[in-house]
């Protein structure tokens, strides 16, 4: 066992794990933020995502040794300050981009690094962008379109209701 | 996962001693890494880790005019730093499959799993890069071995990837839908002194060079000059994706576009 540690969602947190502890076990297993979920064995789904020293990646292959002394934040943080949903949430809400919801926090977070580095994007850069974020529900037109609406962009003309 | 201990050198000295623990295996970005423990195919006893190694990470040109490229740099800076000097290569990286991958991935790590349908051989093959390790220098063409197998010794670490910069080239890669990899790549590289074309995702042998078509392209770059090309499908990958007559075609097909697309 070593001690890590590192901030979450703008606290310090800190915990004991083994070499093979995933960063998406100890966000989920030691600080009980299970709102980063693990959909695949493969590093494939993308329901994982959470960003770390303000990058996305896959929590789940990402040792959390590997994340001594970084900034993580995840899905817990992305609502407002009030608890209100952010803007990319509200949007995700609005043009019912989930159905399960289980890909969602990982679209969420794809989409909030998608934005910060290019805040407006096509709608072909969109799906580029969210190669490794599967939804086994939505066809994904909704999450398109919630994101091009979460980045001020008319979405009228956007396929699929 | 088997347990492991993890070791986090700062230098390239310190991660050669790490790795001189039994069974200790490098651990670059992880990308192929972590999946391959998780379904319990290796067991490594320690991993040291070398994304935390600054002497193995950035991009930069040397004085001799070629791209030196840390091993352990991830695809994502690749993608971004190496586009003013070697656009096709930074093309190539901005390709490797999703965002978060090219965040985590590195191109030493690629180099040294040298999967068969991975982008980065073909890069390194298709401009006759030289790979640099803790212990020597070896040209790409002596560096492939074949599907999964490298020159690389046990624990042999690529500290730097060395690309001399062509006039014009493309990669274009059949992405494989569900793996994000290429079905076939084809990587096109014109030199003063002639052209190069790297092939990856197509043999079982792993990447190799085109030498029919390289010879045709030298004497006349453009995409007409390998009409009347062709690759035997016997020697090529045949799977539920595709078959090994599909594969050979497609590589024609792959480097005319990547031809026409050259810049
Ligand atoms: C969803 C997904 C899609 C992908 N799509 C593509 C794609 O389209 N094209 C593509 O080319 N790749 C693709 N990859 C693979 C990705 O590029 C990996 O990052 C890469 O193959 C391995 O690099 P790594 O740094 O992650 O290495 P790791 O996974 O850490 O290591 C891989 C192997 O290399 C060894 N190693 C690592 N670094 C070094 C080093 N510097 N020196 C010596 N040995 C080292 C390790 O011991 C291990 O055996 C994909 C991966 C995923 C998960
Ligand atoms: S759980 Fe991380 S990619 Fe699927
Ligand atoms: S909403 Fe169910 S997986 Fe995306």
């Amino acid at each position: 066992m070593t001690q890590v540690k590192m901030t979450v969602n703008g606290k310090a947190a800190s915990g004991d794990v083994e070499g093979r502890t995933l960063l998406s076990s100890f966000l989920r297993e030691q600080l009980n933020l299970t709102g980063t979920h693990v959909g695949c064995d493969t590093s494939q789904c993308g329901a994982c995502v959470v960003h770390v020293n303000g990058e996305a990646v896959k929590a789940c292959t990402m040792l959390a040794a590997e994340a001594q002394g970084a900034e993580v934040t995840t899905i817990e943080a992305m609502a407002n300050a009030d608890g209100s949903l952010s803007v990319i949430q509200q949007a995700f809400q609005d043009h019912h981009g989930l159905q399960c919801g289980f890909c969602t926090p990982g679209m969420v977070m794809s989409a909030a690094a998608l934005l910060k580095e290019n805040p407006k994007p096509t709608e072909r850069e969109v799906r580029v962008y969210l190669e490794g974020n599967i939804c086994r529900c939505t066809g994904y037109h909704n999450i398109v379109k919630a994101i091009m609406a979460a980045s001020g962009q008319d979405v009228s003309r956007i396929a699929a209701e | 996962m088997y347990n492991f201990d993890v070791e986090t050198p700062t230098s390239i000295a310190d991660a050669v001693k790490a790795l001189g623990r039994e069974e200790a295996q490098p651990l670059g970005g992880g990308q192929t890494l972590i999946p391959t423990l998780k379904q319990r195919l290796a067991s490594p006893s320690v991993l040291v880790s070398l994304t935390g190694i600054a002497e193995m990470k950035g991009v930069c040109m040397t004085d001799d005019g070629q791209l030196a490229i840390g091993g352990a740099t991830p695809h994502a800076v690749v993608a971004r730093e190496a586009a003013r000097h070697y656009p096709g290569l930074a093309d190539l990286a901005s390709h490797i499959g999703d965002p978060a991958v090219r965040n985590r991935g590195t191109i030493g790590g690629s180099l040294a799993n040298n999967d068969p349908s991975a982008c980065y051989p073909a890069a390194a093959l298709g401009s006759g890069a030289t790979i640099i390790t803790d212990k020597r220098e070896i040209a790409a063409d002596d560096y492939f071995q074949g599907m999964f197998a490298t020159a690389l010794d046990e624990g042999e670490i690529v500290t730097e990837v060395r690309f001399p910069v062509p006039e014009v080239s493309h990669y274009q890669k059949f992405v494989q839908p569900a793996s994000r990899f290429a079905l076939v790549g084809v990587f096109v590289a014109r030199f003063g002194d002639g052209v190069r074309v790297a092939v990856t995702g197509a043999s079982n042998d792993g990447v190799f060079r085109w030498t029919e078509a390289e010879t045709a392209l030298s004497s006349n770059f453009a995409a007409d000059a390998v009409n009347g090309l062709a690759l035997s499908g016997a020697d090529m990958i045949s799977d539920l994706h595709g078959s090994g007559d599909y594969r050979a075609h497609l590589v024609g097909v792959m480097t005319k576009r990547a031809v026409a697309a050259a810049r």
